[in-house]
């Protein structure tokens, strides 16, 4: 299953980055075949305004790409460095920041995320913006519970007993090993935020039309869904298909770095 | 002078229950190329007392007196940065756990080429050539392959070598070694002292040597140190020790040491370890010991010359055999 995952990711990435070169523009209109079904022309129908929806499906895949990859290193870029310095060093820092986190987790992720997207403004940077900082307390959380076993290493007191300074311990002891459920978690918030990115857009909040995003194009094939169904298929296959494949992946990752999961 | 000189070292630890006395009162010396065993059972502080030289203890609840001075320096009061720079480099460490010991994340060599380039200031070239020649030091069959490997890759011997690898790394003048053979199984043990042993032979390195073994004691150590409930009871050149202890405590560890020749239960000592809580002015093994007069629960025995070299601290010592 592993596989299937890394085969769907790597489809993907490539419909993100490819798929734009060989498809036509994803704004051109054509009066003459609104809402037409499946063709050779136009393999996955055109939409109301008479656009290809193939070509609007892979610009969208670059927008939900942008979006789950963005917003996920920002919330490592920003979460891993405290989650380091609250677990390493404890002391009062550690307390605040861990009441913080509780609070903020305790709102739903995509209610918090919606909040955030609302007062940020809608387009691909409030998204990015609102789903990374959305992420950043499951990103705090786990660094620095992993930072908490770590420091304990016999390998840490054996590095303070070698004259190494605090930046050095960090670093090249704690964050290395510290590693692997990071990782897996990436590739748990990845397909979060791309289902986060469809659902701001889907709600207007987030990415804004004509800019084709899986979420708007959902939002457009709700009011035709009885006279061009095809249109509400694609995005909506497209989604499940990515965050299945993300999902496997980290499956496949997890059994493979965190020594816990071993059966 | 010698190199190392504890002087009236006491160490506490604040704890939810109090103040855990760990170490009472201890002094004691260490001589350029000596080995010194510190030996003693669970929690009567050999580990603590070492561990204070390089600072090693939790700073938040550590309360430590007296004075520790290295080469006439003192370092109980050496800002912590001038401290990282004595870690490693002049005073290092060898842990107990060998499996646990070394950094997963990195090849045993880089791990040995990180403190050269730290202290020695090598470059990675040179640094890495220098830990292919530590590891055929510490006796590590095929080095050029080795430093390439991770710790997950080697035995529990081997990271032992390699930790020792690494402690020597800077040729440090004191080398503490906390049980490095209580992890190992019997020949492995062997090899490693044999280390240490070549280790002081070819560098001068002075070795303080934590263990309960008094095997490893009688192989190895000069000198050794016992200790009891936080202070030294008997301190003696290890040939007088094993020939004729004086304090009941060191005849009751040899006593309790099993023996081919006696069948049967071994010898214990009866009694518990005084609380780590409490220090009243008495000989804290008195009501273990079947030597223990009136005068043992009036005041605290001094550590005494008994003969040349050889103290301990006890109003009724054992004689010489």
């Amino acid at each position: 299953m592993p596989m299937a995952g890394l085969v769907l990711v790597v489809a993907f990435v490539l419909l993100a980055l490819l798929g734009p070169l060989v498809t036509g523009d994803p704004a051109e209109q054509d009066y003459l075949a609104t809402l037409a079904a499946p063709s050779g022309a136009h393999p996955m129908g055109t939409d109301d305004l008479g656009r290809d929806a193939f070509a609007r499906i892979a610009h969208g895949a670059q927008v939900s790409l942008q979006a789950g990859v963005l917003s996920t290193l920002l919330a490592m870029v920003v979460g891993i460095p405290i989650g380091l310095v609250a677990g390493f060093y404890r002391r009062w820092l550690d307390p605040i920041v861990m009441r913080l986190v509780d609070v903020t987790l305790a709102f739903p992720f995509l209610v918090f995320a919606v909040g955030l997207a609302a007062i940020i403004g809608p387009s691909l940077k409030g998204v990015v913006l609102a789903l990374g900082f959305s992420q950043l307390p499951a990103i705090i959380r786990i660094t620095r519970g992993e930072v908490l076993a770590v420091r304990e290493m016999d390998y840490v007191a054996a590095a303070i007993a070698d004259g190494s300074g605090d930046g050095h311990i960090i670093f090249r002891y704690v964050l290395p090993n510290c590693a692997s459920p990071l990782i897996v978690q990436a590739t748990v918030a990845i397909p979060a935020a791309i289902i986060g990115e469809a659902t701001l857009s889907f709600l207007g909040l987030g990415v804004q039309p004509p800019t084709p995003s899986w979420g708007v194009m959902l939002t457009t094939a709700q009011q035709y869904l009885s006279d061009a169904p095809w249109l509400a298929v694609w995005p909506g296959l497209m989604i499940a298909l990515a965050t299945l494949g993300f999902n496997l992946l980290g499956d496949g990752l997890r059994d493979v770095l965190d020594p816990r999961s071993h059966r | 002078m010698s190199l190392l000189e504890i002087t009236n070292l006491k160490v506490s630890f604040d704890t939810e229950d109090g103040q855990v006395q760990a170490v009472r009162d201890i002094s004691l010396s260490l001589d350029e190329g000596e080995i010194l065993a510190l030996c003693g059972e669970s929690g009567c502080g050999k580990s603590v007392t070492a561990m204070s030289v390089p600072r090693l203890l939790p700073p938040e609840t550590t309360r430590l007196s007296g004075s520790i001075k290295l080469d006439g320096r003192e370092l109980t009061t050496l800002p912590e940065a001038e401290m990282r720079k004595v870690r490693g480099k002049t005073v290092s460490v060898v842990f107990q756990e060998p499996m646990t010991s070394l950094n997963p994340s990195f090849t045993v060599g880089y791990q040995i080429a990180e403190v050269l380039r730290r202290h020695e200031g090598l470059s990675r070239q040179a640094a890495a050539r220098r830990a292919v020649e530590l590891l055929e030091l510490v006796g590590i069959p095929a080095p050029a392959r080795r430093v390439k490997e991770y710790p997950h890759q080697l035995s529990g011997g081997m990271r032992q070598r390699v930790m020792i690898a690494i402690a020597v790394a800077c040729s440090p003048r004191v080398l503490i070694a906390d049980e490095p053979t209580t992890a190992l199984d019997v020949t492995i043990q062997a090899g490693v002292l044999d280390v240490f042993r070549d280790l002081r032979d070819r560098l001068g390195t002075a070795i303080i040597l934590i263990t309960h073994d008094l095997g490893v004691v009688a192989d190895i150590a000069d000198r050794a140190v016992v200790m009891y409930a936080g202070r030294a009871v008997e301190q003696a050149p290890v040939g007088g020790l094993f020939a004729g202890p004086r304090h009941p405590y060191t005849l009751g560890l040899m006593n309790a040491l099993p023996s081919a020749a006696v069948d049967g239960r071994l010898a214990e000592i009866p009694g518990l370890v005084p609380s780590p809580l409490s220090d009243p002015d008495e000989c804290a093994f008195q009501d273990r010991c079947a030597r223990a007069q009136a005068d043992c629960r009036l005041s605290r025995p001094p550590l005494t010359h008994q003969a040349d070299d050889h103290l301990a601290a006890c109003f009724h010592p054992g004689g010489q055999s």
